[in-house]
């Protein structure tokens, strides 16, 4: 599993990537009341906003950590979009990408680098 | 956070975990580790205690307490006079515009006006009232903290030191004496429940605080779900809901204009900003503050846009106070409409991320008043 500065996790799951925010983003979000998720299909360039998150308090964006295709999103996220608090790192995952450069995956954190990045 | 000023809770907020935030020149607890939404839920299912001594308390004393409420009723435009020994009702400061300065709490206390304005505007406020009232004099009260306990629960809790809570209706106000503090004490709040606020010796606020936690049914509840509660409750929070730019009539607050300071009125006018004031009550505003109810789950909060459909270019109002409202299960908001749109059923669209997104007029408040009148 990888780890971006901006407290998205990738895990790669065959020939996709499975994208979330980790537990320690999700804490300093607060409640989320609100996830707004792209559309199955659309191609995505690394950075581009993809998912806006919105909390009790604020609203905030994603950015795709990858290029490539979104393939899948977490449809249980809008009708209960508690799951990205309750299990950040599994159940409330946000979106499949099929990357179209895999070896962008190399710049990123692994869990120790994450950790000490926000210890 | 060095130049922010501490409440007498300051170190109990640390201890129970609270986030500090700076608020209006304080560091202020936005939440707790219980979190946003269960702050919420638990002050209107059991009851929460607020930390709300950074607001200004005031005393307005002159040779009697008719010659406080007629001066301040020169800056006020509600019936002061005609309040009651031990009540109190809601009042705002106005402009010579007609526009809003501050809200503000007004209690007769026998022989004393006692006055509770927003931090945000108190130096402001205290100033305003020492130049223009004549005869009186306006001293801030600074060795007290202000604690407010919310929610179904509130009286059971509040009686338990004191049984006098108990005999208490909505805006009473009393002498009480909580865990051996001599308190100021009224039945009121800013959350849509029963409950009261509570002013205390500031050296016995801790031990008050901590004695109404104690009970199984009192949560610390922050400033972040304070807002969420008013803002379900249809309350306005000033600088954002009112201000200098917007009136009482076009802010939906006339019910706060007692009769007697209205056109034919025994005490009409006198007021700053009256001609504007008393001229809209009689023939209408051009923009009022409504309810606002998002179709969707997305929450649409300060700042959005709002237009008559997905097209037209021309906006027809703002949102003032918008988020997620936990008890309602969705997102809330209210705002300013043009007077032609703001119909309660109407659809309007607010234009988020770029998307226009719709919204249908509601009445205020979201969730049930649960007042002991």
């Amino acid at each position: 599993m990888k780890f971006t500065e901006e407290h998205e996790w990738l895990r790669p799951e065959e020939d996709v990537v499975v994208v979330g925010i980790t537990t320690h983003a999700s804490t300093q979000l607060g409640d989320i009341v609100f996830v707004e998720l792209p559309e199955v299909g659309t191609t995505v360039a690394k950075d581009d906003e993809i998912v806006v998150i919105e909390s009790v308090k604020a609203a905030s964006d994603i950015t795709a950590p990858l290029d490539g295709e979104i393939v899948e999103v977490n449809e249980a996220l809008a009708d209960n979009p508690a799951l990205a608090n309750e299990d950040a790192m599994g159940e409330g995952w946000f979106i499949k990408i099929k990357p179209s450069n895999p070896s962008q995956m190399d710049a990123y954190m692994d869990e120790a680098a994450y950790t000490a990045f926000i210890a | 956070m060095p130049d922010l000023s501490h409440t007498p809770l300051h170190d109990l907020h640390v201890a129970l975990g609270a986030k500090m935030v700076p608020f209006a020149g304080y560091a202020m607890p936005v939440q707790y580790p219980l979190g946003v939404m269960k702050e919420h839920l638990h002050t209107r299912e059991k009851a929460g205690l607020f930390d709300v001594s950074h607001m200004g308390q005031v005393i307005v004393r002159g040779a009697d307490v008719p010659t406080a409420a007629l001066a301040l009723e020169t800056l006020v435009p509600v019936d002061i006079l005609g309040l009651e020994q031990d009540r109190q009702r809601y009042g705002f400061l106005t402009n010579d515009t007609g526009g809003i300065m501050d809200d503000l709490m007004l209690a007769n206390r026998g022989d004393h006006i006692f006055v509770v304005v927003n931090a945000g505007c108190k130096a402001a406020d205290i100033a305003h009232m020492t130049q223009n009232l004549t005869g009186v004099t306006v001293s801030e009260v600074t060795d007290r903290a202000l604690l407010a306990l919310q929610g179904p629960m509130a009286e059971t809790v509040l009686s338990s030191l004191d049984p006098k809570a108990a005999t208490m209706r909505f805006m009473d106000v009393a002498d009480l004496s909580l865990a051996g503090a001599a308190c100021w004490v009224s039945r009121s709040g800013y959350t849509g429940e029963d409950g009261y606020e509570i002013s205390v010796p500031a050296t016995q606020a801790e031990a008050l605080a901590k004695t109404l936690l104690a009970h199984d049914d009192v949560e610390p509840i922050g400033l972040g779900a304070r807002d969420s509660l008013r803002l379900e409750a249809g309350l306005c929070l000033y600088g954002h809901d009112i201000n200098t730019d917007t009136t009482p009539p076009q802010a939906m607050l006339n019910w706060a204009i007692q009769k007697v300071r209205r056109t034919g009125g025994a005490r009409a006018g006198g007021f700053p900003g009256a001609d504007i004031i008393l001229r809209e009550m009689s023939d209408g505003v051009a923009t009022k503050r409504v309810g606002l109810l998002p179709e969707g789950r997305a929450p649409m909060r300060e700042g959005v846009v709002l237009f008559a459909d997905t097209e037209s270019a021309t906006p027809i109002g703002h949102i003032t106070s918008g988020g997620f409202g936990p008890t309602v299960g969705g997102p809330v908001a209210m705002g300013y409409l043009d007077a032609a749109s703001a119909t309660q059923g109407t659809i309007v669209f607010g234009e988020l991320r770029g998307k226009r997104l719709p919204l249908t007029v509601t009445s205020l408040p979201f969730t049930p008043a649960n007042f002991k009148r």
